[in-house]
């Protein structure tokens, strides 16, 4: 269909060659470093110290407004690189001791012990971070820290279902909810964790009990993201869910919602939580650097900046929420050691997977 | 020796490293997780990954193939626009593509709300597997649309005009004469779909149905297992290979060269209510491919372009723009290449070099992405260790974190786009020809330029198009190869959508989709005979 002349060929072939060598000339288009979003460069021009790399699984906006904080205050610079975190690890490990990561930054307290596992962590000389950081939120060897919480709760829809009917999540099990529930799909890390953490507090047997349970009360198949559920909510196809917290403030954000969160008593073993949290690399060319970075991000700024950016929950007790977080009311989380999570997700993803839940 | 043997073998060593590792993980035991996966997750993603493939391949090839034969041979309203307007939906990323059709077509989107309006009922839906099998119809059959054009422009008039003369009528012509003789093009077009639907995540992700890809990832990601997740890979890979060596057998000796590929074309005049139908056809096709989900999208993006809007989206275009025209050049030369050393030197070596090169297309690019990332690293240690040996204290060498390496992983995933459309063009170039340029006193080169490339010029436009946009919207290689700074439009996509923001993230979406255009429309122009 397409018939080149030879005026055509040579303009194609021309405009490429002048893209390879102009590009060729410098180091790339926009360093993030030195940009931020308004285009001004603060960065690089603070920075005499010697660069802090970190890759990070945690998007960019959640990550970018507090590392150029932390180079204001403190005038050493961050560079980053983003990706899924099972790319970033296969990575580490590839670059072995070349790699110019001196962080992981990511999500999922399964992530983080995965990584420990695999080796490419190492153990952080930091009485800052081990003094303010709750014990349930660190590796107990100091590989990893968790820097916010992600709350994972209940949801309901308060025109049908009144909040003394609503027990934990085990309750949901209960043939009273059937044709009620809703789910996130099993595949999400989320849900895993979650299983996880029950696996650890309740054994295998009763776990998948309930799991299978949720699965016969489900009112529809499994939802590819929670915000998808919430909207289900709204619109009367399920009574009850389960979310994160923060995409339930997004919503909130913007519409009034006829929804409301849940929160399992501590009676019953609290909220179920998970972090985002960081390490340093055990092949990090900047120990000292990383380890400013991350007192800095467990301190009181740059927990407020961390947790609210995204409205999570921040690992230091005492830093003011966001006033849609401080709305929802106090609740207990799990003090559960979130290791456990990590350690028993992949036992968690195959009792899913028993039990029929996609 | 003919130096064309060593070209293919050269190449396939290349692009054959991300497979080296998906194959050595068979080495790595795996049992407890094997078996886990054996009982619980294989049987019911392998139903559906079989479902999936042949309803998509069956889809494009209709869809394609009709809206091919419409545009290239009958004379209807719009078809001048038709013509380039058919091929837009490929600028449209996959994952953004099913996000947006969900967005119109979910319980709380716009065609919800009319049809409830309308019938007092809510919109039924699709489950799982039929809104992904749709939407990758919808995405993918540009692939088989723009190699059936290519074909159906080639074969000439005289084929259908002796069919005719036969008693044919214009219906049974189109069957038994022009859709044979297009057959390779057919072929490699559905060859290239189900290769995309195979390796697709983004579209199944977003409807929540199970196939081998996001057991894959599911093993890598949910039980932790790199190498169980290589070795599905690995099984994945080896049907693939047989699906190519069979295609290749069945096709056989069969010769489809041109009979008068560049005289000029008349069209088919068919009746008043027929021309509306083929534009019925074709405005429906469009509609929803491209108007519908482009529409969503602007909205969206309109809704969020406060927030999001920012000055760097210009550095992020131009990044994107960059690495797709670098790649489109480098792979367009590299399956030019292949198809040379295919003609010249078609030796059975030259043959699965050219297979293991294409078949990177069908690896799910994340597992793609990071084998080929160990290799290069594991090439740089050693290149250290050596460099180190050699003289002691200098430098060491870094080979991650380069453009090159960045292309060269491009060119692994995307070799096989290239190549299908261009050894199609080789299809039309028969030995007689060369015999008949040689004869005429022609040498090497100026039969390559007079005789071959006008031959292979289309084809060779249509593969650097495909690996253009193919690049715009690639994300796991970009992501892990890009050298600090190097953040593209569809990179911004990810960060947004990995947190769920899908709808601040149509405004990169967008801008993908307004950068794949304009290759789109350059070709168009130079495409006299459309």
């Amino acid at each position: 269909m397409i018939r080149l002349n030879n005026f055509g060929v040579l303009s194609l072939v021309g405009l490429l060659c002048a893209g390879l060598v102009a590009c060729g000339g410098n180091d790339g288009p926009a360093a993030p470093a030195a940009d931020t979003s308004d285009g001004t460069s603060v960065t690089e021009a603070a920075a005499p110290a010697q660069p802090v790399v970190v890759y990070s699984s945690r998007a960019e906006q959640l990550i970018q407004p507090i590392f150029t904080a932390f180079t204001e205050e403190t005038g050493i610079a961050v560079e980053y690189i983003t990706d899924s975190a099972q790319p970033l690890i296969e990575r580490i490990k590839a670059e072995a001791d070349t790699t110019p990561a001196s962080v992981l930054l990511t999500v999922d307290a399964g992530v983080l012990w995965y990584a420990a596992e695999q080796g490419i962590l190492q153990p952080m000389a930091s009485d800052i971070v081990s003094a303010a950081v709750p014990q349930q939120y660190r590796d107990p060897d100091g590989l990893w820290t968790g820097l916010s919480l992600r709350a994972r709760t209940i949801v309901y829809d308060t025109r049908k279902v009144s909040a003394d009917e609503l027990v934990g999540y085990a309750d949901l099990a209960d043939s009273r909810w059937a044709g009620k529930l809703c789910l996130r799909t099993s595949k999400k890390v989320y849900n895993q964790s979650l299983v996880a953490t029950m696996i650890a507090s309740m054994g295998e047997e009763k776990t998948e009990e309930i799991v299978r349970g949720w699965v016969a009360n489900l009112a529809q198949p499994e939802f590819s993201n929670d915000t998808k559920l919430i909207e289900a909510i709204e619109d009367g196809r399920c009574q009850v869910g389960i979310v994160n917290s923060y995409y339930f403030g997004r919503l909130q954000r913007d519409n009034e919602l006829s929804a409301a969160l849940f929160w399992q008593p501590a009676e019953l073993g609290g909220v179920h939580v998970n972090v985002s949290g960081a390490g340093i690399t055990a092949n990090a060319p900047n120990v000292a650097g990383a380890t400013a970075l991350l007192e800095w991000l467990a301190g009181p700024a740059g927990q407020e900046l961390f947790a609210g950016l995204n409205l999570e929950f921040p690992v230091l007790g005492d830093v003011p929420n966001d006033p849609i977080v401080a709305a929802w009311g106090e609740f207990a989380a799990s003090e559960q050691p979130l290791i456990d999570a990590g350690r028993l997700q992949a036992d968690a993803v195959k009792l899913m997977a028993r039990a029929g839940y996609n | 020796m003919n130096p064309w043997r060593l070209a293919a073998p050269v190449i396939a060593l290349v692009m054959a490293m991300p497979l080296c590792v998906v194959f050595g993980s068979v080495f790595v035991p795996t049992g407890e997780t094997w078996t886990h996966l054996a009982t619980y997750v294989l049987p019911a993603v392998t139903r559906n990954t079989v479902w999936l493939v042949l309803v998509v391949a069956v889809g494009t090839l209709l869809v394609g193939t009709l809206s091919a034969w419409l545009t290239a041979v009958v004379e209807f309203p719009g078809r001048g626009f038709f013509v380039w307007a058919m091929m837009l939906p490929l600028a449209v990323p996959g994952y953004v593509f099913a996000f947006a059709l969900a967005g119109v077509f979910g319980y709380s989107g716009p065609a919800s709300d009319l049809w409830r309006t309308v019938t007092g009922q809510p919109l039924p839906q699709w489950g799982g597997g039929a809104a992904s099998a749709s939407c990758l119809i919808l995405g993918l059959y540009p692939y088989v649309y723009l190699l059936a054009r290519q074909a159906f422009l080639t074969q000439g008039r005289q084929s259908l005009e002796v069919a005719q003369s036969l008693g044919l009528t214009r219906l049974a012509g189109f069957w038994r004469v022009a859709l044979p003789l297009a057959r390779p093009w057919l072929a490699a077009g559905v060859a290239l779909v189900i290769m995309e639907t195979l390796a697709d995540f983004g579209t199944v992700k977003v409807f929540n149905f199970d196939t081998f890809t996001t057991a894959i990832y599911a093993a890598w990601f949910g039980l932790f297992s790199l190498p169980a997740a290589l070795q599905l890979s690995a099984v994945l890979l080896l049907a693939v290979a047989a699906a190519v060596v069979l295609e290749r057998f069945w096709r056989g000796a069969s010769r489809f060269s041109a009979q008068n590929g560049s005289a000029p074309q008349r069209r088919l005049q068919p009746s008043v209510s027929q021309r509306w139908l083929a534009f019925g056809f074709c405005a429906l096709v469009f509609a929803l491919a491209f108007v519908i989900p482009v529409g969503q999208l602007l909205l969206w993006a309109l809704a969020h372009a406060e927030v999001e809007w920012m000055p760097r989206y210009w550095g992020y275009a131009r990044s994107s723009l960059i690495l797709a025209s670098a790649a489109a050049l480098l792979v367009t030369s590299l399956a030019l290449l292949l198809g040379f050393a295919d003609r010249h030197a078609p030796a059975r070596t030259t043959r699965i070099s050219v297979i293991v090169a294409t078949l990177g297309y069908a690896l799910p690019g994340t597992v793609l992405a990071v084998g080929f990332f160990a290799v290069i690293a594991g090439l740089g240690h050693a290149l250290s260790a050596a460099v180190e040996w050699l003289s002691p204290g200098a430098a060491g060498v870094t080979l991650t974190g380069t453009l090159l390496v960045m292309l060269l992983a491009y060119a692994a995933r995307f070799l096989a786009v290239a190549y299908s459309p261009i050894t199609s063009g080789f299809e039309r170039i028969t030995p007689t020809l060369d015999e008949a340029a040689r004869g005429l006193g022609a040498s090497g080169w100026r039969i390559l330029r007079r005789v071959h490339w006008p031959l292979l010029s289309g084809g060779t436009a249509t593969a650097a198009l495909l690996v253009f946009v193919d690049v715009m919207k690639e994300l796991p290689i970009t992501l892990i190869t890009r050298p600090f700074g190097w953040d593209t439009l569809a990179t911004r996509i990810f960060q947004l959508t990995t947190e769920g923001e899908w709808e601040r993230a149509a405004l990169p979406a967008l801008a993908v989709v307004i950068a794949g255009l304009a290759p789109v429309l350059w070709l168009q122009r130079q495409d006299t005979t459309g």
